[in-house]
């Protein structure tokens, strides 16, 4: 090895070291204590009682009923919004790429929910079904009396609501990415072919575009996985409607039960690892030619 | 009708359900906190009568009373401190990865990228503890180092992504026709990668803005509580009225600035927020 080649190495080692401490600090090194966490016993409220238990935590979240609601509560959040989105974000980007005019007020529009607070998308979407203020019970067709946040599914209705409108710009923008390098000469041979619109669509759009809308969903579904902003404002868990980031929370900060609340986490973090398996493995999702999420 | 009015006529009525469907939010929020206290339950869309009585209510009794000018600085403080600190270490990072030929490149990569799919919630119980017995529970750092590491992988990504496209053999070129180096690097090379860097700072900036599990999980006072957990907590004037009003105005003031923001820079959100998706 040259010199020069070694000092290349040791300049770029000293430039990447930072950033890569500051990764690990907050990632590796929590994650190895929130496992070391979750074989113990620690409740902050009974300090005495803790000890080593083995897997106990972990057999205790299993086996609670709480755990597999909420499980199914976030997959099914996670499913209904990531293929709405999936939809809608097509439709948003095949608007952008293909509109005669206006394409700079779709993509300026488009922006305003990636910019909001997702808290703030979440109150906003709460104030507009809630019975007492919200304008959405005076719409046509919908009942004045209805109380949107009294059941569980129309509670998940709103809440996907919200979620859709905050994310479908961010996909809309990935699969434009992937649009814009479809090679348009595809297009216009289909078309002296005679192939319809729609066979134009499923059958060049929608295989070209394959490896972005896999690396779209699955930074959409992962994100989606942690949903906690918008069901903690809008029903903190009421009505069924907690989700497996929520209960981490709940028993983590509010009950201050380290020990099961860490269980819980690794057993998020160990569905967030599948998810990710499946779409690499299973799909074969080119991970290294995506982003991460914004 | 000939096929171009009726192509026109789709594409308008395209581009008005996108722009209802970003907008309505928005106007609802600003309508909502433009309402009088009495009248903020009359389920109108548009208010009959317009009042500041909400944004009033807000910075009342100045910095120690109101509930959401201290939660405003922090949000500010906070989410600028990150940037500014996510930014430079990325792109020292982004720098090597982008020009420097080193082992390890890939799994630096490849990290990052863990680190984006990496469920928080995971994390926040042991910072919960580490930060107690650390004394960084309830402070500007306690959410400035969990906010630098989510950060820093969209930040990495976006620079990289700028920075292979920069020619920096104009940078020798430079120095060819008489340059210093460091001449050639603050004249040649900063104005090029001037955009990119702006682009990846706004990102940052908006992530840390937006973030609310970090800020109510590792936060307990207005000494470090940003705006969204802030407005959780928000109460009415009394036991017995909602805060909606209020809840209302404060959103519009964290979010109009940022939305005009974004509209001004949108070209170069956009190009951050798909860079890299199509080549890595």
């Amino acid at each position: 090895m040259s010199a020069r080649t070694r000092s290349e190495r040791k300049l770029a080692w000293m430039l990447c070291a930072p950033a890569v401490l500051a990764m690990l600090a907050v990632t590796a090194y929590p994650i190895g204590y929130a496992i070391a966490l979750s074989v113990q016993q620690i409740d902050l409220r009974f300090p005495d009682e803790s000890g080593f238990v083995g897997l106990d935590n972990y057999g205790a979240v299993l086996s609670s009923e709480l755990w597999w609601t909420d499980v199914f509560n976030t997959v099914f959040v996670m499913v209904i919004s990531v293929a709405i989105e999936l939809v809608l974000g097509m439709a948003i980007a095949l608007v952008m790429y293909k509109a005669i005019f206006g394409r700079g007020v779709v993509r300026t529009a488009v922006l305003i929910p990636y910019g909001i607070i997702t808290v703030v998308a979440a109150f906003a979407w709460q104030f507009a079904f809630a019975p007492d203020t919200g304008f959405v019970n005076q719409l046509p067709l919908i009942s004045d009396e209805m109380d949107w946040f009294g059941g569980r599914f129309s509670s998940f209705a709103v809440i996907i609501m919200a979620e859709v409108w905050k994310t479908t710009p961010f996909m809309a923008l990935l699969l434009l990415a992937g649009l814009v390098t479809i090679d348009s000469g595809l297009y216009e041979a289909a078309k002296v072919d005679g192939a319809s619109a729609w066979q134009r669509f499923t059958r060049i759009t929608l295989p070209l575009m394959k490896p972005a809308i896999l690396v779209a969903l699955l930074f959409r579904t992962l994100d989606a996985f942690r949903v906690f902003d918008s069901i903690f404002i809008m029903t903190r868990g009421a009505q069924d409607t907690e989700s497996v980031s929520i209960l981490g929370y709940n028993q983590l900060i509010s009950r201050l039960n380290l020990g099961l609340g860490s269980a819980v986490s690794v057993l998020i973090f160990i569905c967030v690892f599948l998810i990710a398996f499946v779409f690499v493995r299973g799909f074969g999702a080119k991970v290294q030619e995506g982003r991460p999420g914004g | 009708m000939g096929r171009g009015t009726r192509d026109y006529a789709y594409w308008s009525i395209g581009i008005a359900l996108v722009l209802i469907f970003a907008l309505i939010p928005v106007i609802w929020l600003i309508s909502l906190s433009l309402k009088p206290p009495d009248a903020i339950t009359d389920q109108r869309f548009i208010p009959s009568e317009v009042s500041f009585d909400n944004y009033k209510s807000l910075f009342e009794g100045g910095i120690d009373d109101s509930p959401f000018i201290k939660p405003l600085i922090n949000s500010i403080g906070i989410a600028l401190i990150t940037t500014v600190i996510s930014i430079v270490l990325a792109s020292f990072t982004a720098y090597a990865i982008a020009r420097l030929e080193f082992p390890g490149k890939r799994l630096i990569l490849a990290g990052a990228l863990a680190i984006a799919m990496f469920p928080p919630i995971s994390t926040v119980g042991p910072l919960f503890d580490m930060w107690r017995s650390l004394g960084l529970y309830d402070t500007w750092p306690g959410l400035i180092i969990p906010y630098l590491t989510f950060s820093l992988p969209l930040a990495i990504y976006v620079l990289v992504a700028f920075f292979r496209e920069i020619p920096w053999d104009l940078e020798q070129a430079a120095q060819v026709d008489g340059a210093t180096p460091f001449q050639a690097f603050t004249k040649v090379i900063v104005p090029l990668a001037a955009p990119g860097v702006f682009t990846a700072a706004i990102l940052v900036f908006i992530f840390a803005w937006n973030d609310f599990l970090f800020a109510i999980s590792l936060t307990s006072s207005d000494a470090s509580r940003t705006v969204p957990a802030a407005l959780a907590f928000f109460t009415g004037e009394s036991s017995f009225t909602q805060p909606t009003g209020s809840i209302a105005a404060a959103a519009v003031v964290v979010t109009v600035p940022i939305i005009v923001f974004v509209l001004f820079f949108q070209r170069r959100i956009v190009a951050g927020l798909t860079a890299g998706a199509v080549k890595g």
